[in-house]
């Protein structure tokens, strides 16, 4: 009965995939002590070498004055980024698929029930749904796992090296760093989920979306063979 | 008529072995020669000696020894950047391996293949690459031609046109009036003369604020044109008065000697003239023979000519489809051109041509706008797949992200014309 009522509160708020569960918030509390380290919430919470996380719902991405944000953290902002349940959850899977460049270092939280409840839990900590109906819902963990057969394809470093040539155009092949971020010396899988994150609209630059949007898997797994080990 | 013209200028030693021998190779290595090094031609250049190491002898013939950007040449006008910060000089690119001449292409013989030059040598090659820009069409605006430069310039072409312009700007008097004579379609950066007003009204805000803009512009629409009327708006209200073809804006007379502009009639004594006239492929196109009226078509797949194989032409001198005349469009099609012509002379893989183009623009301090597609080559032309264009309304932060991308952007392109600077 709770699964149902919830999922037609969620159905009502009209903004959600279906959902069977809402996320338990106590499961949620346990998993955010990996978080702890870095990350405050509750009362009295201030910014440690993590930003506190309390409103984080509908909060901008590098949103918070006084915490000095990663460069890529703060063109993911800049670029309309912000933090809602299926936002989170994107990130939350694998930090460097929305932000290449962020301080965080943390693997992510593979699996998607784990990912519903910690957002359930941080949840709490933002405005609340019940009362606020434009507040955000809490989102159930989605899969967005790429195909593994995407990550193991091999690329071809001669014709990522063609193709290349379409993103010298703006990112340096020397590593410049200036208004646009280098992609240089690149970690390979890291390249294949951020370019298979903007394909998908995941990641949100329009001029990134467009390119990578009509780059097939074997291409994206050339640039990326090629990328890795460029060097100047 | 245009086909197969044959200039010859001076009877140098070059030039006479080279008659003697028309088809004979020199020591077998393949030559490719490279008319005009700027985004299309210096990209081409260096890509071809970059990637077939040594493999492939590469000319170019540049007659100026630092080329200064068309793109942000507004930006200098604006105060935004400095002269010196748009010029690039040809060092790079001999480290690339590129033989860098630095004279004028006179002459083009397709029947021998040779390129004859103003101090009289002769190139010859296997493979041309022709990427030199536009000229004007005579008489495109009644009353200029090019001897009426240093009165009216066009500053489309950046350097001096550029500084003189500039310094025209400076001169101007308390409330004076900057007239700018838009130019038809098509032409080189078709939002170049909307971010140059924007930038002239930041620089006559500080400095000059009771002057005005006027725009005579034979168009009824223009590239980004809600974007920049929304930013003319909000950070120079009354200071543009843009006049569309709707009402008279094409019909244009100029009196450089007089300095008045008159539109549909109605003649203004102005302080500036920016007179910006239709364009056509550089001349040397012409010369060639590989034009057919003002463009040189050319096959999408690889820029060859339409009219012979083995000559290609890049950037603005080309009509090539969809692509707007920028230079990352020149800079796209020149990676695509050597590509296909490195595999032609040497066997290298060739891969499917690929296009893409951003132009970004800036209209006020942090207020950077951007709009951009990707391409496709198909049979008949260079077709675009899809595109995008920054939005009305948006807030002050996307727009300082966009004006900061448009810099990494110029440090990018420029890198990949001319080599990363030592
Ligand atoms: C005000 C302005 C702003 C612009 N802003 C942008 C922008 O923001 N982004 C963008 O992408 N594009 C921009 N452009 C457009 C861009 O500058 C051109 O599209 C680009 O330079 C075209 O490249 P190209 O190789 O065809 O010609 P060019 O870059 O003009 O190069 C031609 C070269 O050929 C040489 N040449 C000509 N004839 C001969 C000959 N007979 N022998 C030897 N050499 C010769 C010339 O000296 C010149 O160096 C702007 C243009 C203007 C005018």
């Amino acid at each position: 009965m709770r699964a149902l009522a919830a999922y037609l509160a969620a159905a009502a708020l009209a903004a959600l995939p279906a959902l069977a569960d809402p996320g338990d918030v106590e499961k949620g509390e346990k998993l955010f002590q990996q978080c702890k380290g870095c990350h405050q919430i509750g009362a009295g919470a201030t910014n440690r070498s993590g930003p506190h996380l309390n409103g984080l719902f509908g909060r901008k991405a590098a949103g918070l004055d006084g915490f000095r944000y990663s460069k890529s953290f703060q063109r993911a902002g800049a670029g309309g980024l912000e933090w809602h349940a299926e936002t989170l959850d994107v990130f939350l899977e694998n930090p460097r698929a929305m932000t290449s460049g962020t301080r965080m270092s943390f693997r992510g939280v593979k699996n998607p029930e784990d990912r519903t409840h910690l957002i359930a839990f941080l949840r709490q900590y933002s405005d609340d749904p019940a009362n606020i109906p434009e507040a955000d819902p809490t989102a159930q963990g989605i899969d967005h796992d790429l195909d593994p057969a995407i990550l193991a394809l091999v690329g071809d470093p001669e014709y990522g090296e063609y193709l290349s040539g379409e993103c010298t155009t703006c990112h340096q092949a020397a590593g410049g760093d200036d208004g646009i971020p280098s992609i240089t010396l690149w970690p390979e899988d890291q390249f294949v989920v951020a370019m298979h994150a903007y394909k998908s609209k995941q990641r949100n630059h329009p001029v990134m979306q467009m390119i990578a949007g009509r780059l097939g898997d074997e291409e994206i797994a050339a640039l990326a063979a090629y990328f890795k080990d460029l060097e100047n | 008529m245009t086909l197969n013209r044959r200039t010859f200028l001076g009877t140098s030693a070059v030039a006479a072995a080279t008659l003697a021998a028309p088809m004979v190779r020199a020591q077998g290595k393949p030559r490719v020669v490279v008319i005009g090094g700027g985004a299309g031609g210096a990209t081409a250049a260096r890509y071809i000696a970059k990637d077939s190491k040594g493999d492939i002898d590469v000319k170019l013939i540049e007659p100026t020894r630092t080329y200064y950007t068309c793109f942000f040449s507004n930006l200098y006008l604006g105060g935004f950047k400095t002269i010196d910060e748009i010029g690039h000089s040809y060092g790079g690119l001999a480290a690339a391996g590129v033989n860098v001449v630095h004279d004028w292409a006179v002459g083009v013989d397709r029947d021998t293949k040779t390129v004859t030059l103003a101090g009289g040598g002769t190139l010859q090659y296997d493979k041309l690459i022709l990427s030199p820009g536009i000229d004007f069409v005579d008489m495109a605006v009644p009353g200029w031609d090019i001897s009426a430069q240093n009165a009216m310039p066009h500053a489309y072409k950046a350097g001096s046109q550029t500084e003189l312009l500039k310094a025209q700007l400076k001169a101007m008097p308390e409330g004076g009036t900057f007239a700018m004579v838009a130019p038809p379609n098509p032409y080189r950066c078709p939002p170049g003369p909307y971010e140059r007003v924007s930038m002239v009204a930041h620089y006559l805000k500080l400095n000059n604020p009771t002057a005005k803009i006027i725009v005579a512009d034979p168009k009824p629409k223009f590239s980004k044109m809600a974007l920049f009327q929304e930013g003319w708006n909000n950070h120079y209200e009354g200071m543009v008065d843009w006049v569309g073809e709707d009402f008279g804006g094409g019909n244009v007379t100029v009196d450089p000697a007089a300095m008045t502009v008159s539109i549909d009639g109605e003649e203004t004594k102005v302080d500036v003239a920016n007179v910006i006239p239709a364009m056509k492929a550089g001349r040397i196109a012409d010369i060639a023979g590989v034009t057919d009226g003002n463009w040189a078509p050319v096959n999408a797949a690889d820029m060859s000519t339409k009219a012979d194989p083995d000559v290609y032409v890049l950037g603005d001198a080309s009509q090539q489809g969809d692509m707007p005349k920028s230079g990352f469009s020149a800079n796209s099609q020149a990676k695509v051109c050597a590509n296909a012509v490195r595999g032609a002379l040497t066997g290298s893989k060739v891969f499917p041509a690929k296009f893409s183009n951003t132009c970004w623009s800036l209209i006020e301090t942090n207020d950077g706008v951007k709009v951009g597609a990707t391409y496709e080559a198909t049979a008949e032309k260079i077709a675009k797949v899809d595109g995008f264009i920054s939005k009305t309304g948006e807030s002050a932060d996307v727009r300082k992200a966009t004006y900061e991308e448009s810099e990494g952007w110029y440090a990018g392109i420029t890198a990949d014309m001319f080599g990363a600077k030592a």
